[in-house]
């Protein structure tokens, strides 16, 4: 390990949590090795690692979901080794999972008591619920009755009724998982000053994210998992985002966008001329080049994941045309867009991208499968066979995964890479990638930018849209900005400016 | 909520398809036969639809926990042939009758222990439990129907401040019910089961108690249901409670419930579904119609509430579809659509 400013020590002298030699292994593989360190109270902690390091078994562990194979936790002071989910949430810990853990078809009051409602006479004391309810909804700032359905909230506000649940459990540690990937940014800045608040009071907090910008930005202490070891760990102050890249990675990455050899060719591909739909996007005109890479920007909400939808026939639009070489496409279902050699990677891999219960086999010759039949409309298994091996090495999916394995037992990073070989596998002429890169490690980034610089030398149109302007700059021939539903700008190569693309997306006076 | 006056109405109005479907049968068979009119035949459309009632009460239970129960019709028969032999054998009535409850929890706790602790799917289990629950009975009762004494048929025509006995247990097991799923810890924890069994298990709950009792829960009205319809007509015979489940589920469905678990209700749901295809069948009976046309025109009920319910659901879906900014002309509209994000 490395000589790093040892963690804050103006605190109490006891850590609130302590790992000491952490080990544990499913099926014989080692998923962490010996780990050790301490969560203070008032401390925010960063945990970061590629998908795969082991910080979720970690988290897993410390939240009674799973038992460590050697080792122990120490809580206060005291041994700890919860061996459920409750045992953990009554010594203090509240998890808040990237998937949100709550019942839509409940109340946000229901939510919150859910583990153990007020009682009078064995039936729910409504009144008390309600009371302390609202109280604690005025902590966290959200505007909703205690008796409005969760369903009706959005994303960032379900999120604060997560954090809500945690306070009232009087929680002591407060563990928090990808929380800002589904928030507007105005909602992420409202669950930082949340975060700041809950340190304040003398709570501790686990961060864990793929955004290092914002771990460095919240958290006092840094973690570092790399193959389920810890391979740095000390004050936040002792580490540039350089640094936690190269020690996530285990080595120095010199040049994280590959470069490509290939250049657009001038010939459109796909045209989209005035394409409305009321509350949704406003007058999208712009055409796609083969062989070229056009990145979309724009704030969350912006319209770039509508306009995705409807170019690919999903929702419908009241006015515009959208047409693949030169073919109109605007009445045609996805299915028929498919035919003609469209793809969509959707934003939430989970829930549109794969079947998560099918096999990665299953998975890779989903689209294509149609087309691997015989006479007797019978799949050919050696062909699909064939296929999902040779898709398999062009995506390099991890060489642990087996064809017939489950897509949900895979981390993030080859979830998506089986995501990408499915459509690949169609040898798509126009690829719409929606947030290729979310919640994936950095290693699997490189492996999607690989296959992006691939597809457009093969003359693909690759429309990418990211929330990573950076990725955006580093990957893109043009960019065009979003904002309000309409494009705001577009910036042509050599013109690519962080600070332009931020102030085109933030730009309001569009719909004065 | 977005969309047209006309259609905003229409699903206000859909909310309870139901209700207005239970109201267009009322007043198609009160124009159609007098006799149908009479308080009398109403009071006698809920005794007929107690026992159908109060298996679809436990239905609900299961339903809402997105499970099944295949077996209540099967445990209906092995209860009421092991509490008649009872009686027969010269038992005394209350201790049948307890009998017929212990039946009934003993098959909800064993098709409940199949589920959570095997975790093999209701489906399958309650499907087995049903098949060896009718083999059972057949072996109890020796295939031949069983004529029970007038004991039973007393407790039928009982009357308790001039209320029908088997109304009487059917009111009581729906308020019962109907506080428990709302107004306790556990109702709420079911709907929250339903809705997400691994978050329910996330956030503490004891999954596998709940549903294990549901499973008894939907046991034990199983056999109550038995015993309210051997008050009606005290004998077994060998299709005691054939097929009831499928009545049971289609009442609790009419009612609102969804088969996908968390959502839906004892009362007014249920109740609503239970006694609407009851009033179906005492309809046509006093029309003189063709029993063979009974099973048609109960499903194009069934039919056309289900559509209903699926229209609603898909305008609903159309208007609450998330938009991300408000044009002019819309700014004065409710904001619902702004409300959800991805």
């Amino acid at each position: 390990m490395d000589e790093n400013p040892p963690m804050r020590v103006d605190r109490l002298t006891e850590p609130l949590l302590a790992f000491r030699r952490i080990d544990k292994g499913f099926f014989g593989v080692k998923v962490l090795e010996g780990v050790s360190f301490e969560v203070h109270a008032g401390c925010a902690l960063g945990l970061v690692g590629e998908n795969g390091a082991g910080k979720s078994t970690l988290m897993n562990i410390v939240g009674g979901n799973l038992c460590a194979d050697a080792g122990e936790m120490r809580w206060n002071g005291g041994r700890y080794s919860p061996r459920s989910p409750r045992e953990a949430e009554r010594a203090g810990v509240a998890f808040i999972h990237q998937e949100l853990n709550l019942f839509q078809n409940l109340t946000i009051a229901e939510n919150l008591f859910i583990g153990g409602f007020p009682r009078r006479l064995g039936l729910i004391d409504r009144r008390a619920m309600g009371e302390r309810a609202r109280a604690v909804l005025r902590e966290v700032r959200l505007e909703h009755g205690p008796d409005t359905p969760v369903e009706r909230l959005s994303a960032g506000e379900r999120q604060l009724v997560e954090i809500a649940k945690a306070m009232m459990g009087e929680a002591r540690l407060i563990i928090l998982d990808e929380p800002t990937t589904s928030l507007t940014t105005r909602e992420t800045g409202r669950l930082f000053e949340m975060v700041r608040q809950l340190r304040e009071r003398g709570l501790a907090l686990i961060y864990i994210s793929h955004n290092l910008e914002q771990v460095r930005a919240l958290c006092d202490d840094l973690v570092i998992l790399r193959d389920g070891q810890v391979v740095g760990s000390g004050a936040m102050s002792g580490f540039t985002l350089d640094r936690m890249v190269s020690l996530m990675v285990g080595r120095e990455i010199t040049q994280f966008f590959p470069t490509r050899t290939s250049r657009p060719s001038t010939e459109v591909l796909l045209e989209v001329r005035g394409v409305s739909q009321p509350g949704m996007v406003r007058a999208v005109t712009f055409e796609l080049h083969r062989g070229e890479v056009l990145g979309i920007s724009g704030l969350m909400g912006s319209g770039r994941s509508e306009l995705a939808r409807i170019l690919f026939g999903l929702d419908d639009c009241s006015a515009g045309e959208i047409r693949l070489a030169g073919e109109c496409l605007n009445p045609l279902p996805p299915r028929e867009r498919i035919a003609r050699g469209m793809a969509f990677l959707t934003e939430d891999r989970r829930a549109d991208g794969l079947c998560l219960e099918a096999s990665v086999g299953d998975n890779i010759t989903l689209v294509a499968l149609g087309r691997m039949v015989g006479r007797t409309k019978a799949v050919r298994r050696e062909e699909a066979q064939a296929a999902v091996r040779r898709m398999r090495e062009a995506v390099r999916l991890t060489p642990g995964a087996r064809d017939g394995q489950p897509v949900k037992t895979l981390s993030g990073g080859n979830q998506q890479k089986v995501v990408l070989a499915k459509w690949i596998l169609n040898e798509p002429k126009v690829f719409i990638l929606d947030e290729p890169t979310r919640g994936i490690d950095v290693g699997a980034k490189c492996e999607v930018y690989r296959l992006i610089n691939e597809l457009a030398g093969r003359g693909a149109g690759v429309l990418m849209i990211s929330s990573e302007v950076e990725e955006l700059i580093g990957m893109c021939d043009r960019i065009l900005v979003m904002n309000r539903g309409a494009i705001g700008d577009s910036i042509e190569p050599g013109q690519f400016d962080r600070e332009r693309i931020l102030r085109s997306a933030l730009h309001s006076g569009v719909l004065a | 909520m977005r969309g047209p006056l006309w259609q905003r109405t229409t699903v206000t109005l859909m909310n309870q398809a139901s209700l207005i479907l239970f109201a267009v049968v009322l007043v198609v068979f009160g124009l159609l036969a007098p006799a149908f009119r009479d308080p009398q035949n109403g009071l006698n459309i809920l005794i007929q639809a107690s026992s159908t009632g109060i298996l679809a009460v436990g239905m609900t239970f299961v339903l809402l926990t997105a499970g099944v129960d295949l077996s209540v019709g099967a445990i209906m028969f092995v209860a009421a042939a092991l509490s008649g032999k009872f009686v027969l054998g010269g038992g005394s009535l209350p201790m049948a009758l307890l009998i017929m409850l212990l039946v009934g929890a003993g098959f909800g706790a064993v098709n409940g222990l199949f589920i959570t602790r095997l975790g093999i799917m209701a489906f399958v289990v309650t499907l087995a439990t049903r098949y060896f629950g009718r083999g059972l009975g057949l072996q109890i009762t020796e295939t031949r129907a069983m004529n029970l004494p007038d004991s039973f048929y007393e407790l039928g025509a009982a009357r308790v401040v001039g209320v029908p006995v088997p109304v009487l247990i059917f009111a009581g097991v729906v308020v019962v019910a109907h506080v428990v799923l709302t107004r306790t810890p556990f109702g709420r924890q079911i709907y929250a089961v339903g809705a997400d069994l691994e978050a329910a298990r996330k956030a503490g709950i004891r999954t596998r108690w709940v549903l294990w009792v549901v499973y008894m829960i939907c046991g034990v009205c199983a056999a109550v249901a038995g015993v309210v319809a051997l008050s009606q007509a005290p004998a077994v015979s060998p299709g005691f409670g054939n097929n009831r489940e499928f009545l049971a589920i289609a009442a609790a469905v009419l009612g609102g419930t969804s088969l996908f678990g968390g959502r839906g209700a004892v009362f007014p749901g249920t109740v609503l579904g239970a006694v609407l295809i009851q009033t179906l069948e005492n309809g046509l009976n006093i029309l003189n119609v063709n029993p063979y046309l009974y099973p048609l025109i109960t499903s194009g009920v069934i039919f056309v509430a289900v559509l209903l319910d699926s229209l609603r659901n898909g305008w609903l879906v159309r208007w609450n579809r998330r938009k991300i900014f408000v044009t002019p002309d819309e700014v004065g509209g409710n904001s619902q659509g702004l409300k959800r994000e991805t």
